[in-house]
């Protein structure tokens, strides 16, 4: 999952304090693991070289918690970006690809596209395996099938999520 | 947009309605020969609609369909069943045999009713039924053969006729993997062999992993994922 | 098992009789009007022995003249003449009676309340529409007398029976004990048990057992009316938790709910029917309403028997049925049905009618419980029949187009429905034509070789002595239509004035109406011959000796004093040789030219005028009774019968006719709802049929075939069964055997009939299962 991206797609709403960004990413993605302060530092500090956010002002009292983020249009375009890019189909992706929903539905961008991009990608992988499958022998077959199932699963919660789109809309904006 | 070059069935603009319920909201369509190009979609998106459109068995409200050529929307009803007598086939998800016909029969059906004998059919339906393995299947009745063999004697009437284009609507919604799977392998492989174009709709990843490109049908609208990406 | 849980099982099914909405409550409804139909013609059959012993006794109490007692009666204050002035209009025979009472204490006939006046008449309600209507104007003619009142119903053995009273006087000195005689009451002091003719309660019988048989059958179907449907209801029961038993009572309590709606239908059809009896004619009897009325034991009968069979219908319906919760199994494949235990009924049916055949009239009675038992298993057996035969056909039927080959692999999966459907309306038709093949012969048998000679005359009129024939021969060749008259007077001749032992006929005419009754080598008024060697003549040749003197109309006792006129063989009696009359036999005794007659002997003879119409004429019979009414009111005027357009079978053909088209059209109903049942079930099947490219034609055509090929092989067992049963019974009452091709042809008529109306009923609810809604799989 990419940290930077989430947190550059959470300031797409308006300009916040370092601190502010850790609680909101933690409220909606960091469920069991909760983002370190220098993990939020160093990820705004790369940011800020590669000019994808700016310092928007600094309050009294300094301290780097005091530092207010804002980002760049080129930071809107990476958000975008990646948000458009199929992850590559593999096991266990649902933390990002549901991360990549929430930013899209927070960003109003359309959650329906992202699952649909993704689910041509997993489609892709699938019909290369398929073919596979059928050229091989038993054992291609039987990996073959593993690899689909897990491919399968992925695109069955895919569709699931497709579909409660509408609720998880509600969902996030109410957060 | 106008069909791409080559295509041998193309539908754009694509609008009907079941009273107050818009089934398709100009939806877009095409494919090639030899093609096999998967309809997805979450359920009461418009899929079966858009095939039943594209097979010319429901006429759309507006929007026009054409088949290698000739206009589809504009055909009679008559000319438009014996089009999908002669050039389309037909596979659906169940109840399609006829009950009381033996699968040699069904399976040599369509043909009769382009007006073959009765034995020259049924010998060009026994071809069939050994390419899709259930040849022994013959003097069985539908109500006497499992599912999986069921939906292969479906799959080789609708390839008898020497369709053009097959249509198959959740052609293994009804059966467990292995035997849905066979059946795509068959179904795919056949129609390969003949060039014809499948038309496939279906939900399951697994079955459209057998096409060649899919397109996704949602709330009435089509989307081609091979021009996007 | 408590009583408590069979009810509630009972009710359960009697609530989803009526449950279900529109299509539950159309079928209920349509169960109940077969049952409904069923029962009425039940209480109606049970009523009509009923009405058929309230005519009997309404025409016992009226009963006049008996032909017996003639003449020994004195005229008294309480004695009444009465005179048998009946005529026949057309094809309807009319009772008529002209009343001269000869003191207060006359008796009065049955329903009339005062005698009529001389030239007044009271009349029955039938006779009074008539002679109002423009179709009864001559009848008006012959009936001039002034309409005073009308026959109550006592006085009447049917609502259309025409029938009148008219006054008279000077009737005594025609009394004879035949068309005229004195009584001084009405009705049989004796009332004989007048037995049956043993062909007409043949037919009786007959008619009972090919109008119920059907009805039975019928009622077995109407009650498993939507039956699929049923079964999957019954297997959502199983579903949830009810078992096999109470499932299978819940089920007879919905064939209970259709049969019980079924009797109140059935009382309703019943009275209404009643209504319309007594406004209908068959074989010329018709009756009052009130007449039909069942006996409280045979409606009773009813009442309980349909439920109850209603129920046992439906348990065993589903005896090869397994209710399973998710589906109806129906137990294996049932084995092939065998044909020896079928062919058991009819042979059986035959067997108890053989014996009886070539019996006859002259027999005796038929026995009853042999012919009802023959004719039911001779019926029955159709109904045993029918499924073999269209299992076994339909099993070697073979080649044709897609239509035939969906319609024939649909009946060979499931041939036993559509037998059972089709075995009403095989019964109802063996029955019918049997029927009308047994009336048709017998009815022929009546009319037949009366042995006149139609060419030569085809009226008869008697007119009484007083009147003089040459006056009476007048006005019949002035009448419309009358082409020739042959007049004769005749008398007997015996050897005493009382009780003579020997007698012999004496005939006067001319010479040209002598000819038509004997050879003569030559003939001139004055002339008196003898016919030598007539048949059924032995007494003449001892009478006719030259000089003897004869007694014309001489006395019998205890009869009355006749004329006795005494009458002398002349000399010159020449030979005259017989030939065959006009009557169809050889009239023998002595033939007289009017000149040789004495006027003396005038007294004593009656006429005779034969006269020759012209049969294309309208209603020259009519004139010719007309005229003969004018002549004389006691001039008998007779039309001979091969001129007659019997009407009688036709009117009966007609009702079995209407009768078998109503059970035809009720099992036509039936088939339609079993065919949209079984269309409705396969909605997505021929939806997909229609995607891939079947004409709507191919799939009209198959539900054509799949109605039509039973129908065809039910028609036709049922013509061979019914031509057999026929023959049968034409043979037990003794007539010739005639096929009666034209009821064949109607009922087989009416059978196609009914499979092209439930094709073209079917075909829009068709229509519309084949539009493509039915492939949506969501």
């Amino acid at each position: 999952m990419s940290i930077g991206h989430t947190l550059l797609g959470l300031l797409e709403s308006g300009p916040r304090h370092g601190y502010d960004l850790k609680r909101a990413f933690d409220e909606k993605f960091g469920h069991d693991r909760p983002l370190h302060y220098g993990q939020v530092y160093s990820t705004m500090s790369r940011l800020l070289k590669n000019g994808l956010v700016v310092v928007d002002g600094i309050e009294a009292g300094g301290g780097p918690e005091r530092k207010r983020y804002a980002i760049t249009d080129a930071g809107i375009t990476d958000v975008a970006q990646w948000l458009a890019t199929p992850e590559k189909p593999e096991p266990y992706l649902q933390s990002t690809l549901y991360t990549k929903v929430v930013l899209a539905l927070l960003t109003h961008r359309d959650a329906a596209d992202i699952l649909d991009t993704q689910r041509s990608e997993h489609l892709r992988s699938m019909r290369i395996l398929t073919d596979r499958k059928r050229k091989g022998d038993l054992a291609d077959q039987l990996i073959c099938d593993h690899a689909l199932f897990h491919l399968e699963a992925d695109l069955r919660w895919l569709e699931l999520t497709a579909a409660r789109l509408d609720k998880l809309r509600e969902a996030v904006a109410a957060q | 947009m106008t069909a791409p070059a080559g295509s041998l069935l193309a539908a754009e603009r694509l609008r009907k309605a079941y009273g107050p319920t818009l089934a398709l909201d100009g939806a877009e369509f095409s494919i090639h020969p030899g093609e096999v190009v998967a309809v997805m979609g979450p359920s009461g998106s418009g899929k079966s609609t858009l095939l039943h459109c594209l097979a010319g068995i429901v006429t759309p409200d507006s929007g026009t369909i054409t088949y290698d050529g000739r206009e589809l929307s504009a055909m009679s009803d008559a000319r438009r069943s014996a089009l999908r007598r002669s050039e389309f086939g037909f596979v659906f998800q169940f109840g399609q045999l006829v009950p009381e016909l033996t699968c040699v029969e069904n399976v040599a059906l369509p043909l009769r009713l382009n007006g073959t004998p009765r034995k020259e059919a049924e010998r060009a339906a026994l071809t069939w039924m050994e390419r899709l393995e259930v040849d022994d299947l013959r003097r069985k009745r539908p109500g006497e053969v499992s599912g999986g063999q069921g939906q292969r004697v479906a799959v080789a009437r609708s390839l008898v006729t020497g369709p053009r284009v097959l249509f198959a609507d959740e052609p293994t919604g009804a059966l467990d993997s292995l035997n849905g799977e066979r059946v795509m392998e068959l179904l795919t492989d056949a129609a390969r062999s003949t060039n014809a174009a499948v038309v496939l709709v279906t939900h399951e990843a697994r079955v459209a992993a057998y096409s060649d490109r899919e397109i996704v049908v949602r709330d009435g609208r089509s989307r081609d994922m091979e021009r996007v990406v | 098992m408590s009583v408590r849980r069979w009810a509630a099982d009972l009710a359960m099914g009697v609530r989803f009789a009526f449950a279900g909405g529109r299509e539950g409550w159309t079928r209920a409804v349509l169960t109940a009007v077969g049952v409904g139909l069923g029962v009425a013609l039940l209480l109606l059959t049970t009523a009509i022995p009923n009405a058929l012993a309230v005519r009997h006794e309404r025409e016992a109490a009226r009963t006049d003249i008996t032909f017996v007692d003639s003449g020994q009666l004195p005229s008294g204050s309480n004695t009444l003449v009465v005179a048998n002035v009946g005529t026949d209009f057309r094809d309807d025979t009319v009772r008529g009676r002209a009343l001269e009472p000869e003191g207060p204490r006359a008796p009065l006939p049955p329903g009339v309340e005062k005698f009529p006046a001389v030239g007044e008449m009271v009349v029955s309600p039938a006779l009074k529409r008539l002679l109002e209507s423009d179709s009864g104007e001559l009848l008006r003619k012959r009936l001039p007398d002034r309409i005073v009142g009308t026959i109550g119903e006592s006085g009447l053995v049917g609502s259309a029976e025409l029938a009148f009273y008219r006054g008279a006087e000077g009737l005594a000195p025609h009394i004879d004990g035949g068309r005229v005689t004195r009584i001084d009451h009405f009705g049989e002091t004796d009332p004989s048990s007048e037995r049956m003719d043993p062909v007409l309660l043949l037919l009786v019988l007959v008619v009972f057992v090919a109008l119920l048989t059907p009805v039975a059958v019928f009622i077995a179907a109407a009650v498993r009316f939507g039956g699929e449907r049923r079964d999957r209801r019954l297997a959502a029961l199983r579903l949830v938790g009810s078992d096999s038993r109470m499932t299978r009572r819940i089920a007879a309590g919905e064939a209970l709910a259709g049969a019980l709606l079924g009797l109140v239908f059935g009382a309703v059809f019943f009275l209404a029917g009643r209504q319309l009896a007594g406004t209908a004619e068959v074989f010329h009897v018709s009756v009052f309403p009130s007449y039909l009325d069942p006996s409280p034991v045979l409606a009773l009968l009813v009442a309980v028997t349909v439920p109850a069979a209603a129920v046992l219908v439906t348990l065993f319906a589903l005896r090869g049925v397994v209710i399973e919760p998710l589906g109806v199994v129906r137990t294996a494949r049932p084995a092939r049905r065998r044909l020896w235990w079928r062919l058991l009924l009819p042979l059986g049916g035959l067997a108890m009618l053989y014996p009886m055949v070539g019996q006859g009239r002259a027999n005796g009675d038929f026995n009853q419980y042999l012919v009802v038992g023959g004719v039911i298993l001779l019926l029955v057996g159709v109904t045993a029949l029918l499924p073999w035969v269209v299992e076994t056909v339909v099993s070697r039927l073979g080649a044709g187009g897609v239509s035939w080959q969906l319609a024939v692999r649909r009946l060979q999966v499931g041939s036993g429905t559509a037998a059972r459907m089709v075995n009403g309306i095989a019964v109802a038709v063996a029955g019918a034509i049997a029927l009308q093949m047994l009336f048709a012969g017998v009815d022929g048998d009546y009319t037949e070789d009366t042995g006149y000679d139609v060419m030569r005359a085809q009226m008869q009129v008697s007119v009484p002595s007083e009147v003089p024939v040459a006056v009476a021969a007048g006005k019949f060749r002035r009448t419309e239509g009358v082409e020739g008259v042959h007049v004769y007077s005749e008398g007997y001749l015996g050897d005493r004035r009382r009780d003579p032992e020997k007698s012999t006929p004496l005939t006067v005419g001319d010479c040209a109406a002598l000819r038509e009754i004997a050879r003569l080598a030559s003939c001139r008024d004055g002339d008196v011959f003898a016919v030598r060697g007539a048949e059924y003549d032995t007494d003449l040749g001892s009478l006719s000796k030259p000089g003897r003197t004869l007694y014309l109309d001489p006395t019998y006792a205890p009869g009355p004093k006749s004329r006795e006129i005494p009458w002398t063989v002349p000399r010159d009696l020449k030979d005259a040789r017989p030939r065959i009359g006009m009557t169809g036999g050889e009239q023998g005794g002595f033939l007289v030219t009017p000149k040789a007659l004495a006027a003396s002997a005038v007294p004593g003879l009656s006429g005779e005028l034969y006269l020759r119409i012209d049969r294309s004429a309208p209603d020259v019979q009519e004139n010719v009774r007309n005229t003969a009414a004018a002549v004389d009111p006691l001039a008998y005027p007779m039309t001979w019968a091969a001129t007659e357009k019997s009407g009688r079978f036709t009117a009966i053909r007609t009702g079995l006719f209407a009768g078998a088209a109503c059970v035809l059209a009720l099992i036509g109903a039936s088939l339609l709802v079993a065919q949209l049942e079984q269309l409705r079930e396969r909605r997505k099947l021929l939806s997909s049929l229609v995607a891939f490219g079947t004409r709507r034609r191919t799939l009209g055509l198959s539900v054509l075939w799949q109605t039509a090929v039973p129908i065809a092989l039910g028609l036709l067992l049922a013509s061979v069964v019914g031509l057999t049963l026929g023959a049968v019974l034409l043979k037990m009452a003794d007539t010739a055997v005639r096929v009666d091709w034209a009821s064949v042809l109607s009922m087989t008529g009416i059978g196609a009939a009914v499979v092209l109306v439930v094709t073209l009923l079917s075909l829009p609810p068709l229509l519309r299962l084949m539009r493509p809604d039915g492939l949506r799989t969501e």
